[in-house]
């Protein structure tokens, strides 16, 4: 009875450490995206989106839409987060040009801090202007999309 | 001497005329590089996406459109005064498409889904404009590889290609991990060529034959007179390396697999999604989503390509040149559009380019040669949208003289060969 009631202690002494620990990071990518951040970013588009979307982000005219000055990547944080965790097969429009090949999702293939990454390094480069993505939107998204 | 003051008359008078009739006039795009004795003349401009195009034997040439200008998907080129000084533009059908095709006092034309045909006159003049003719209807549009290429055999057939709306069929299209479908059920109404008949209204799938099958994504294609037989161009696959880190690496996936042509009997299978074809082993590799190891081969039951091209390229114009304007060696051979690529990444971008392959007896022979260079107006192109312009269809006209269109800004390009 004793050790067990130890162990509740010890548990919730742990979920306090962790939840403490969870701001920290959330600040880090709120409060203005440091160097790490971006070198982070930058890699996860080096590796995971260029293929598709260019080394300039271009994209491919009338297949992969650009992501240079987009709408997309500078729209609502929510929308662009959705789009990298489900895909997107929906023949995408911009500036009266379509886009026909698919995306896929990346919801097994990037984790939150990763998505957050991209996604904050992108809204800063290219012509893009918009606030960080914060881990813990991606991570509420990605909750909500499970629901 | 004055043979380069004609020219510059010449030049002057395309220049003057073009002003007039394409307003909002763009600067000329960059010269094309050709091989000595070749010439070329910008026909028209600023077209927008302009797909395939098909000449009548009076030379009027239509462009498809995969982007209505001005409400028109078809734009007709009319040569005024027979010198090709000035062309008068008219525009018609109100559906974005890739094919068109000329054929015995038809006009066929494809939007993403439908056939059409329209009568021409014995000026090849398409008097009504407003009713065209539905010939074909229903074929799949999922997006991607959703243009229908079109052409036609002597015998009162016509050849369609519907895309795969996949890469690799796999469960989940181009994502990492998934495993390719078995067997795949892409192939039932895609992936392949369907035969229609030419003069016979409101034909489905159920009415067509499936001629031939496995075959990812064509473009480019065209009927052989000499062997009298349907010649294709496939697009191959793409993402080896995302989609397999571990058996491929960057540079290898940009090298694999070839662009192949294939020359088609009813019934042929060309191996996809199953295998690929490897332009250095020369074979039929089991595609990795398959069980594949890079060097495992499979395709048994497939036809092999008779030509491989470097990977990516994009084939998407294919034309026998069947005229005489053009020195001996270029009769009976192959033109090829390569597009361009963008899944060379992070490596640079190849193709954005006409290719010649010599042909003897019906079949390609002697290595392949870049033609008409210099689309892009740069070799050192990283991402497809900073080519300039990029090649897609591929016309001969009736006094021989070959015809190049560009989907990047619609530029129409005529070119000729004059020795002297």
């Amino acid at each position: 009875m004793k050790s067990k009631l130890v162990v509740v202690i010890v548990m919730l002494g742990a979920g306090v450490v962790c939840l403490n620990s969870r701001p920290t990071l959330a600040e880090a990518s709120t409060s203005g995206p440091g160097p790490t951040t971006m070198q982070r970013g930058q890699k996860i588009y080096e590796q995971t989106c260029l293929a598709c979307h260019q080394a300039d982000a271009g994209g491919v005219p009338g297949m992969t839409p650009p992501l240079q000055k987009s709408p997309y990547v500078q729209g609502p944080s929510m929308k662009l987060i959705g789009i990298v965790l489900n895909g997107l097969n929906d023949g995408v429009e911009i500036d009266g040009e379509t886009y026909s090949n698919p995306m896929p999702p990346f919801s097994t293939a990037l984790k939150d801090q990763e998505i957050a990454d991209v996604l904050t390094y992108l809204r800063s480069h290219f012509g893009n202007k918009a606030a960080p993505i914060t881990v813990t939107q991606v991570s509420k998204i990605r909750q909500s999309l499970k629901k | 001497m004055k043979k380069a003051l004609n020219y510059g008359i010449l030049f002057l008078a395309v220049t003057i005329g073009s002003s007039f009739l394409f307003l909002p006039h763009y600067p000329a795009p960059k010269t094309l590089i050709l091989p000595g004795g070749f010439h070329v003349e910008v026909i028209a401009d600023s077209l927008g996406a302009a797909r395939h195009l098909t000449v009548t034997n009076n030379g009027i040439i239509y462009v498809k459109l995969a982007k209505l200008k001005n409400g028109k998907g078809i734009i007709a080129l009319q040569d005024l005064n027979g010198d090709g000084s000035a062309y008068k533009k008219t525009g018609f059908g109100n559906y974005i498409g890739t094919g068109i095709y000329v054929k015995d006092g038809w006009l066929y034309a494809s939007s993403n889904t439908d056939i059409y045909r329209y009568r021409l006159n014995e000026k090849g003049e398409v008097t009504d404009t407003a009713h065209a003719e539905k010939i074909v209807t229903g074929l799949l549009d999922r997006h991607e590889h959703n243009s229908k290429s079109i052409v036609l055999d002597n015998n009162g057939y016509l050849y369609v290609n519907v895309g795969a709306y996949s890469n690799a069929c796999q469960l989940q299209d181009r994502a990492l991990g998934s495993p390719g479908m078995n067997p795949c059920p892409i192939l039932d109404s895609a992936a392949g060529i369907w035969q229609f008949r030419t003069d016979k209204a409101g034909q489905t799938y159920s009415d067509g034959v499936h001629y031939a099958t496995g075959l990812r994504n064509v473009v480019g294609l065209d009927w052989n007179n000499d062997m009298d037989q349907l010649f294709v161009m496939q697009h191959g696959r793409d993402q080896l390396f995302q989609l397999d880190p571990k058996l491929y690496d960057a540079k290898q996936s940009a090298e694999l697999p070839a662009e192949t042509m294939y020359a088609l009997r009813e019934g042929d299978n060309a191996g996809w999604p199953y295998v690929y074809y490897d332009p250095f082993q020369k074979k039929k590799i089991v595609s990795p989503e398959y069980g594949g190891d890079g060097k495992k081969t499979g395709g048994e039951n497939a036809v092999d390509p008779i030509a491989a091209y470097p990977a990516h390229m994009a084939p998407d114009g294919l034309v026998f040149y069947k005229g005489t304007m053009f020195p001996e060696r270029y009769r009976h051979g192959a033109f090829i559009a390569f597009h361009g690529s963008w899944n060379r990444a992070p490596e640079k971008q190849k193709g954005y380019f006409v290719v010649f392959q010599p042909f003897k007896n019906g079949r390609p022979d002697g290595n392949w040669e870049v033609f008409a260079d210099n689309f892009a107006g740069s070799d050192n192109i990283s991402s497809p949208g900073q080519a300039l312009h990029r090649p897609c269809g591929l016309a001969q006209g009736p006094d021989g003289a070959l015809y190049v269109s560009d989907d990047a800004k619609g530029t129409i390009y005529r070119i000729t060969y004059d020795a002297r």
